[in-house]
């Protein structure tokens, strides 16, 4: 009896609106790149290979946000092509930095950039993969983390969804023992309701967090509920001294269209209102 | 008489998004557009309002292959309003940081994307299967230069220590010297790469160019210079405060890439350019492999770039030894800043080719303006212009393969699409 050949599993890499740095992170993944390539098919991934096979796919790793017209058609087709779809960084998960258009007038920005705005063809909006199509797995982060991609990534070889931390990057700052950037120097750091997963670069390197890693999820013995970025916000407030402009400033950010950092503006000033 | 168009849907191996579309009637060139559909991402807008602080963090978000590059043009553009003074270490750490970025950016460039050209393969993960080893020292180049960025800014995709002032923390000599290994073996597989590339078949493509790249008095350039200008008339140069009396940004229909001209002109900025303008300031080493090349100067051969980009790698990695050999920790890693009101400009070297910055700042710190000129949009012209010239030699073979060698010249210029959204789809359209 001859054993039976299995195909390898074919992968795809899709952009859609983003800086390419995730998708970096693939090419910069070194001898397990060599090993990713003798695992599966790369059938399509633009921005390592012109040759750019068509689906359907096992699985799909989409970076960047849902921007213009014509990503909404694209992704309704990625999706039926694949039967694994994960989104990979801030942009597909989030919407990505350039979703803090989505609190202002898309119009004015045009205008700002652009001397024929008429040119430009853009949504008003720029929004998460998730908002669109269903989406199986989420990989946060700006840029993901290499070590979470390369678990990611076994963990789909082995045919297991994968699963990673969702607490705070307090924790993970505690275990390695730096001094907190909030407590000792005042710092407005997002660590206490951002996702852990950098490795906490930012307290080791004497900054505060500036939440790339998008908000945390804490677990309870009752279930799970999102970070309290609101009583967060209030500390800035209360005890640093920042004025709401600044409060709002620093939740909407690279996450700042993924509640709860996208209500902190609004609560900030209906408090000053009172 | 018949036309055809010829269409490139998505140009392969670069960073971001675009197309090429050639128009034909007959032999006639109608049209060629260098068509960039990456979305905009309306960076310039969403600065205004933001503290000059949280700049970095921002512009390095519109490239994850070069946010150095962003981090460094946005800093130097404050520290000169604010006139803060940087502590000299503080200033090599920084040239550091952009040999890191250099070494991973260009060794991403030479082996991932540009060899498969010259080797007749679609990837580099296709040349590993017959070399391996060449591919596995193209990986460790840039793992190498990760590595740097990752000791002076945490990590290699968006590092968090670059601020207006200097570094939130400096690394301690112990951690610069542990890369010294990894640098010493750069060094001869930088030497290699050089050998390597410079014995690579090269298609005969002598151009006229403007070049452009910042010059600096004593230093091969990243951070600091004047702009120089170099082309058939000689070499201007003109201060950086000065660069947009001289250089034009124009919105055309099918990109959405803002197109930059020199009074009017198409011009080159990247390794080619650097190269010519500054060969004079390499270190020894990287002046003799250029030498041991045969290639003379200028370089007018835009595939002459990838032989540019090896003999940078080589610059680099030998000025971050040098950097790091010397180096003793500044008392400070930030001076104070302290904002005021004006206008502000730099420009540094990015791996691929100069990058302006210009910002409005108020009394508060708070950005009114923000301007930014990236590689990419300042090469478009050129490019279009390039393939225009080539598509005579290449008009009468088939369609495939004229879009083939269109795509060649166009990753030549390392294009970062994502940058210039401020990239690529090839259609060449024959009625």
């Amino acid at each position: 009896m001859s054993p039976v050949k299995r195909d390898k599993p074919r992968l795809a890499v899709f952009k859609f609106a983003s800086c390419d740095g995730c998708q970096l992170s693939i090419l910069s993944l070194e001898e397990d790149l060599l090993i990713l390539d003798e695992a599966v098919d790369i059938a399509y991934f633009p921005e390592a290979s012109s040759k750019m096979q068509p689906g359907p796919y096992d699985a799909a790793l989409v970076e960047g946000s849902i921007s213009t017209p014509e990503h909404l058609h694209q992704i309704a087709e990625i999706r039926e092509q694949s039967k694994v779809l994960i989104t990979i960084g801030a942009c597909a998960t989030a919407g990505g930095l350039q979703a803090l258009r989505n609190f202002a007038d898309v119009d004015h920005f045009t205008e700002v950039v652009y001397a024929h705005p008429e040119y430009i063809e853009s949504l008003s909006t720029s929004t998460p993969v998730s908002e669109h199509v269903k989406v199986d797995f989420e990989l946060w982060g700006c840029p993901i983390d290499k070590a979470q991609l390369r678990h990611v990534l076994s963990d789909l070889l082995a045919g297991v969804m994968p699963r990673l931390p969702e607490q705070s990057l307090c924790l993970e700052c505690k275990r390695q023992g730096h001094a907190c950037v909030l407590v000792a120097e005042g710092a407005p750091c997002l660590g206490p309701v951002t996702r852990t997963g950098c490795g906490t670069i930012c307290p080791s390197m004497g900054k505060a967090c500036y939440g790339c890693f998008g908000p945390a999820d804490l677990s309870f013995p009752y279930g799970r509920e999102r970070a309290n970025a609101a009583s967060l916000a209030q500390r800035f407030s209360s005890q640093l001294g920042m004025s709401g402009d600044e409060i709002r400033r620093r939740f909407h950010l690279i996450y700042g269209y993924m509640s709860p950092f996208r209500e902190i503006g609004g609560e900030i000033e209906e408090e000053q209102d009172r | 008489m018949s036309s055809r168009r010829i269409r490139v849907d998505m140009v392969a191996r670069v960073e971001g998004e675009g197309a090429l579309d050639v128009e034909l009637y007959g032999e006639d060139i109608r049209d060629v557009r260098l068509n960039i559909f990456e979305p905009p991402r309306f960076f310039e807008a969403f600065l205004q309002g933001r503290h000059f602080s949280e700049v970095s963090d921002i512009v390095a978000r519109i490239c994850g292959i070069c946010p150095v590059a962003y981090q460094m043009s946005a800093v130097h553009a404050f520290e000169k309003l604010f006139d803060v003074a940087i502590d000299p270490e503080v200033r090599r750490l920084r040239r550091l940081l952009y040999c890191g970025e250099w070494l991973e950016s260009h060794a991403l460039h030479i082996y991932m994307l540009q060899a498969p050209d010259f080797l007749g393969f679609d990837s580099a993960l296709e040349i590993s299967r017959s070399a391996p080893d060449v591919v596995r020292r193209g990986l460790r180049l840039k793992k190498v230069g990760d590595a740097i960025l990752k000791t002076l800014g945490g990590r290699a995709v968006h590092p968090v220590s670059v601020c207006v002032g200097g570094f939130t923390r400096v690394p301690s000599k112990q951690a610069l010297t542990a890369l010294l290994d990894d640098l010493h073996w750069s060094r001869e597989a930088a030497v290699e790469t050089i050998r390597w590339v410079a014995g690579l078949e090269f298609p005969e493509f002598d151009m006229d160019y403007t070049f452009v790249s910042l010059r600096h008095a004593d230093e091969y350039p990243f951070n600091e210079g004047d702009v120089a200008v170099s082309g058939e008339a000689g070499q201007a140069t003109i201060p950086v405060a000065d660069f947009e009396q001289h250089f034009e940004e124009e919105h055309v229909a099918h990109s959405n890439a803002l197109h930059c001209h020199y009074h009017g002109q198409s011009y080159f900025v990247g390794p080619l350019a650097r190269l010519n303008i500054n060969h004079d300031r390499l270190h020894p080493l990287a002046a003799s492999m250029l030498q041991e090349t045969g290639l003379a100067l200028p370089l007018v051969n835009p595939f002459h770039s990838i032989v540019a980009r090896a003999i940078e790698v080589l610059e680099a990695v030998e000025e971050a030894i040098d950097i790091i050999e010397g180096y003793t920790p500044p008392a400070q890693s930030f001076a104070d800043v302290q904002p005021q009101a004006g206008e502000c400009m730099a420009a540094t070297e990015a791996p691929r080719g100069m990058l302006y910055h210009r910002y409005g700042v108020d009394a508060k710190g708070l950005i009114t303006e923000a301007k930014i000129v990236p590689p990419t949009s300042q090469n478009q012209t050129r490019i279009e212009a390039d393939i225009r010239m080539l598509l005579p030699s290449v008009i009468k073979r088939q369609d495939e393969e004229i879009a083939h060698a269109c795509e060649r010249v166009i990753r030549c210029y390392d294009p970062c699409i994502s940058c210039a959204t401020h990239f690529l789809k090839l259609t060449v359209n024959r009625n």
